[in-house]
């Protein structure tokens, strides 16, 4: 018998075949690909109806049309759209091998489980930082062009544009690491998809600002944090509301990073002393 | 080698193992036999644990398998043909199976050509693929670390007769390369042609752990049938010599404590004829249903 030598583990090997898993996936690119399309193509058409409109708009608007631009470049309809995709796609990254019995097989090859999770972690984080920056870049592109046929289009460094576009393209990866955590803590597709949804869209419509426990609860959601970041004119635009409890970007901000991390940890961890 | 010390998994009011202890050497392929339910998947799971044991220890190479970082170099493993995603193609699933224990993706091609997994079939997803080839694709990803321990759970399932044949070269040869391969099956027929030795377990716990020619002679004692013309006065003598005689027709008797040579001494002494005289060896399949009857949760008939 001649056993090959055994290399000492590392991480990197790990990275390297979470990578290989979901490139080879024909579902990766297509959900990948169809949803970007969608979504760019989605806010490039509120851009072109603007463009339409404009004759009609009157002068309030007309002075404030910077504002208008800007929601045109990520609208919130998109958002909702991203959040499902993303979310459903990290999730199956974890519950695909769930329900398939590969995680058995995984588990085989790599007994060390945390090690395994946090490359699946940080691998479709990275994917999708990549994916939500291309959809919220391609965005701002298509329907600043759009708009630029009237001389509206805003500039990327026109203050807060980047807020916009950054803001947009991180609620990808948050998404799909609320998707892998709930995943990992379901096991089970159906019901991962219907929870997360629950807890990453309809919640945000449901809980109002009424007081001040249901706003700091409202205030909590990536939905919510990422309508509070995109928002460039808080506080001063004529047409928005002043909340009754106000929030600030860097709020927002931290709201994104403590979903995706206790997400990311959630995932980590809870696979790791459960029987498969 | 595998070593399994006081193994107990309990799943809620069901005890799935209970207090296994065993030893799996190297170099012969060990059969793994119980009927469906005694536990030998669970056992199998903990060995590579994929489950927690509720009690006891199970080692591979000295070690708990949960402790190594990567696990493809020391056991591979072939739990259930299913385990893999029908989205993926055989090789790429080989491959990030390879990728994430360093081991080069030439090997990959190596195991594809020694499970007769090819050309297209290679590049095919498995969603596509029969079980017959799931097994050799569950076969190749156990093969791909090279490892001295090889684990396969009910792996003739699903094969077709040429496949049967292969898998039982393959075994035979990994043990001779010095290897400790352990399968599992429900069948004794499975094994009686392939393994050395034997663990049989029922209801979790150990019947037997033992060379498979040691086991043999545990089943009934062997049967000798002879047939007389005078078959009722043969009886009288055979009885007299304290040999346990069952008439079997006019002519023929079943013969229980003597051998046939025996037989035929004391038919000659009294001067009878014999139109027979053969001995009957306890199948394996007999010894093994006759340890398991008590352990086989649900027997065919009985109503509960
Ligand atoms: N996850 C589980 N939950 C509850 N009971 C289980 C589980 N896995 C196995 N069992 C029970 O444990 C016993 C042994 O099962 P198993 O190890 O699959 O046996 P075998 O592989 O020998 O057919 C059976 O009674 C089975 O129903
Ligand atoms: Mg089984």
């Amino acid at each position: 018998m001649t056993t090959l030598a055994v290399p000492a583990a590392r991480f990197t090997d790990l990275l390297a075949a979470e990578w290989i898993k979901l490139r080879s996936l024909r579902s990766t690119y297509w959900a990948l690909g169809s949803c970007a399309l969608v979504l760019i193509a989605f806010n490039a058409n509120a851009a072109r109806a603007d463009y339409v409109n404009y004759p009609h708009y009157d002068g309030p608007i007309r002075r404030e049309f910077v504002y208008w631009a800007l929601r045109d470049a990520f609208t919130s309809g998109a958002t909702m759209m991203m959040i499902l995709a993303t979310a459903g796609i990290g999730a199956i990254t974890v519950v695909g091998e769930y329900g398939t019995g590969l995680i058995r097989t995984t588990f085989t090859a790599v007994p060390d489980r945390r090690a395994l999770m946090t490359a699946k972690v940080l691998v479709v984080t990275a994917v999708m930082t990549v994916y939500g920056a291309v959809v919220a870049g391609a965005s701002f592109a298509a329907s600043q062009a759009i708009l630029d046929g009237r001389g509206l289009g805003v500039a990327i460094g026109h203050p807060g544009a980047w807020r916009v576009v950054v803001a947009s393209a991180l609620l990808a990866p948050v998404s799909a690491l609320v998707g892998m955590g709930m995943g990992a803590l379901i096991r089970h597709s159906a019901t991962t998809m219907i929870l997360t949804t629950l807890v990453l869209l309809l919640l945000p419509a449901f809980v109002t600002d009424r007081y001040h426990w249901t706003a700091c609860v409202r205030n909590a959601l990536p939905y919510n944090a990422w309508v509070r970041l995109v928002d460039i004119g808080y506080g001063d635009h004529p047409f928005t509301l002043v909340p009754r409890f106000p929030t600030t970007v860097g709020g927002g901000w931290v709201v994104f990073a403590v979903w995706a991390g206790v997400a990311a940890v959630l995932t980590v961890v809870v696979v790791e002393r459960r029987d498969v | 080698m595998i070593e399994v010390d006081q193994l107990t998994k309990r799943y809620g009011p069901t005890t799935a193992v209970r207090n296994l202890s065993f030893t799996v050497r190297p170099g012969r392929v060990t059969g793994f036999l119980g009927p469906n339910g005694a536990g030998k998947t669970t056992t199998l799971r903990m060995l590579l644990g994929l489950v927690e044991p509720s009690a006891g220890t199970a080692t591979v190479d000295g070690r708990s398998f949960r402790t190594r970082p990567r696990g493809l170099r020391h056991v591979g493993a072939l739990l259930d043909a299913h385990d893999v995603h029908g989205g993926r193609s055989a090789r790429a699933h080989l491959h990030a199976l390879a990728r994430s224990n360093r081991i080069p993706v030439a090997r990959v091609d190596e195991v594809l050509a020694e499970v007769g997994l090819t050309g297209s079939a290679a590049r095919r997803r498995t969603g596509t693929f029969s079980l017959g080839m799931k097994q050799r694709l569950g076969i190749a990803a156990a093969l791909l670390g090279d490892p001295p321990v090889l684990m396969f759970d009910e792996p003739l399932n699903g094969l077709d007769p040429e496949g049967v044949l292969w898998v039982r070269e393959l075994f035979r040869r990994l043990a001779r390369e010095g290897r400790t391969v352990f399968v599992s099956s429900h069948l004794m027929s499975e094994m009686e042609h392939t393994a050395e030795e034997l663990v049989v377990i029922g209801r979790g716990e150990l019947i037997a752990a033992e060379s498979l020619t040691e086991f043999a002679s545990r089943g009934t004692a062997p049967t000798v049938t002879v047939s007389s013309p005078d078959a009722g006065r043969l009886a009288a003598v055979l009885t007299a010599e304290g040999v346990v005689v069952t008439p079997h027709d006019e002519e023929t008797l079943r013969v229980r404590g003597a051998s046939a040579a025996r037989v035929g001494e004391l038919a000659h002494e009294h001067r009878f004829l014999l139109r027979e005289l053969t001995t009957q060896t306890a199948s394996l399949e007999a010894a093994f249903m006759e340890l398991t009857a008590d352990s086989v949760e649900y027997a065919a008939g009985e109503t509960r």
